[in-house]
């Protein structure tokens, strides 16, 4: 698979989250804000490159029928490395994400990139497919969070300094001062809401695509068609 | 021959488990003096808030009275600390960890500091997991109502006065939300009569001071 079609199956035609809809527990349960969405996200990154490698190394030596026990162990061993890594050096945050941080070992995003691809693929092109799934993870994370967060709260990026020190207090927009906190976006079911219409979007923009391009392809067949004819002919 | 197989299969899964335990031991290695420093200071900060460094010379972290589950009223649930705040000898505050088991969503875990004259020096919540937009305004990161209970004491309000508005007491509750600042307000009003039922323990022999109210 060319790099360009590995950025484009993570990102969009193959996002782990709105189209193969994996890791869909911590998706929904931390996107209340954008920086626990990003920290959460980054996270994420980090597990599914360190895993991917890992696994991409090993592959020729795994026997098929012990492969899900040491891919496991290979993720595990990479969450609680970048947990450790994380509570040394960004606590506030580690604190902030919470039980969420150890359960990256069960995000079967994880699993499913070690098992289809990275056991199957040179380590070059694993390492790209775990950045461009973990990417493809982190943006919606993120903007799903970012809906929620501005319809729950009516301001975006509050607390950013958990993730990027003292100099981030103040990056807090505030878009609509006196704002009734619309609950129901912050709460379980607004999650779901917000998963829902992000999907819907996407599809239908990929429905706009595939309309646009029958529409611009139509004609060049029939005359390519009508070329080979000619072609055959003379 | 199936046993060359199996044993194949079983020295690779033991060497994977031999490197991933040395890898994180490893990291363990290197981070724990990080991590230990960094808890250190976050439980630092939180004290801190509650009762701030001009009022004691102390490092309140080394100077504690073991509570836990035996310790009438405070409703904990494992072992805890109760930690002193001295100048110069003399306890001049204590931060009490307290629960209330009443929360929206589960426990709401307190710290509570009393200071020598009964008056509360602080409120903070250290963990909850009450809704988002609502129950979590009991968090200082969200609004200021905790900062309600200063100043306050077991005589002001009156025991009756210990209750949210709606149930005719003195504290706000906040909009939409009246379970949870019920919980808080009764789990610090429990803290207070803790402290007051061993002023002794905490504050030394001397307690002339003591106020006998409740």
């Amino acid at each position: 698979m060319s790099q360009k079609n590995l950025m484009l199956n993570g990102l969009w035609k193959n996002n782990p989250a709105l189209v193969q809809l994996l890791g869909l527990c911590p998706l929904l349960a931390v996107s209340t804000s954008v920086v626990n969405a990003l920290g959460l996200g980054l996270a994420t990154v980090a597990v599914l490159l360190l895993s991917n490698t890992c696994v991409s190394l090993i592959r020729n030596a795994v026997p098929h029928t012990v492969r899900l026990p040491l891919f496991v162990m290979i993720i595990a061993c990479a969450v609680t490395c970048i947990e450790l890594l994380m509570q040394a050096f960004a606590y506030e945050l580690f604190q902030v994400l919470g039980i969420f941080l150890p359960l990256i070992a069960s995000n079967c995003v994880i699993l499913s990139r070690a098992d289809t691809f990275a056991a199957r693929n040179s380590l070059g092109a694993a390492l790209l497919d775990g950045l461009f799934m973990g990417l493809g993870f982190a943006c919606v994370l993120v903007l799903l969070a970012g809906l929620r967060e501005l319809a729950g709260t009516g301001a975006l990026f509050a607390n950013m300094d958990l993730l990027f020190g003292p100099g981030a207090a103040d990056w807090k927009k505030v878009f609509l001062d006196d704002y009734q906190p619309f609950l129901l976006a912050l709460l379980p079911p607004g999650a779901f809401f917000f998963t829902g219409l992000l999907m819907a979007v996407k599809n239908l923009i990929d429905a706009q695509m595939t309309r646009r391009r029958v529409v611009d392809k139509v004609p060049p067949v029939k005359g390519a068609k009508r070329v080979r004819v000619t072609g055959a002919a003379s | 021959m199936p046993w060359k197989d199996i044993a194949y299969k079983s020295v690779l899964l033991t060497l994977l488990a031999v490197c991933t335990t040395t890898v994180i031991a490893l990291i363990y290695h290197f981070t724990q003096h990080d991590i230990a420093v960094e808890t250190r200071r976050a439980q630092e900060k939180i004290l801190l808030q509650i009762i701030p460094r001009a009022w004691h010379d102390n490092s309140m972290l080394d100077d504690t009275i073991a509570a836990g589950p035996h310790s009438a009223g405070l409703g904990l649930r494992d072992e805890k600390s109760i930690y002193l705040a001295r100048q110069r000898g003399e306890v001049v505050a204590v931060i009490i960890p307290v629960i209330a088991p009443d929360g929206y969503a589960g426990d709401i875990d307190l710290l509570v500091g009393v200071a020598r004259d009964g008056t509360i020096a602080g409120v903070r919540a250290l963990r909850h997991s009450e809704t988002p937009g609502l129950g979590d305004q009991i968090d200082i990161d969200k609004s200021e109502w905790v900062l309600g209970f200063t100043g306050r004491s077991l005589g002001s309000p009156t025991v009756a006065g210990w209750a949210v508005q709606r149930d005719g007491g003195a504290f706000d509750q906040f909009t939409g939300a009246t379970i949870t600042p019920r919980a808080v307000v009764g789990a610090v009003l429990r803290a207070l009569q803790f402290a007051n039922d061993n002023w002794a323990t905490l504050f030394g022999p001397d307690d002339v001071t003591a106020e006998g109210a409740g």
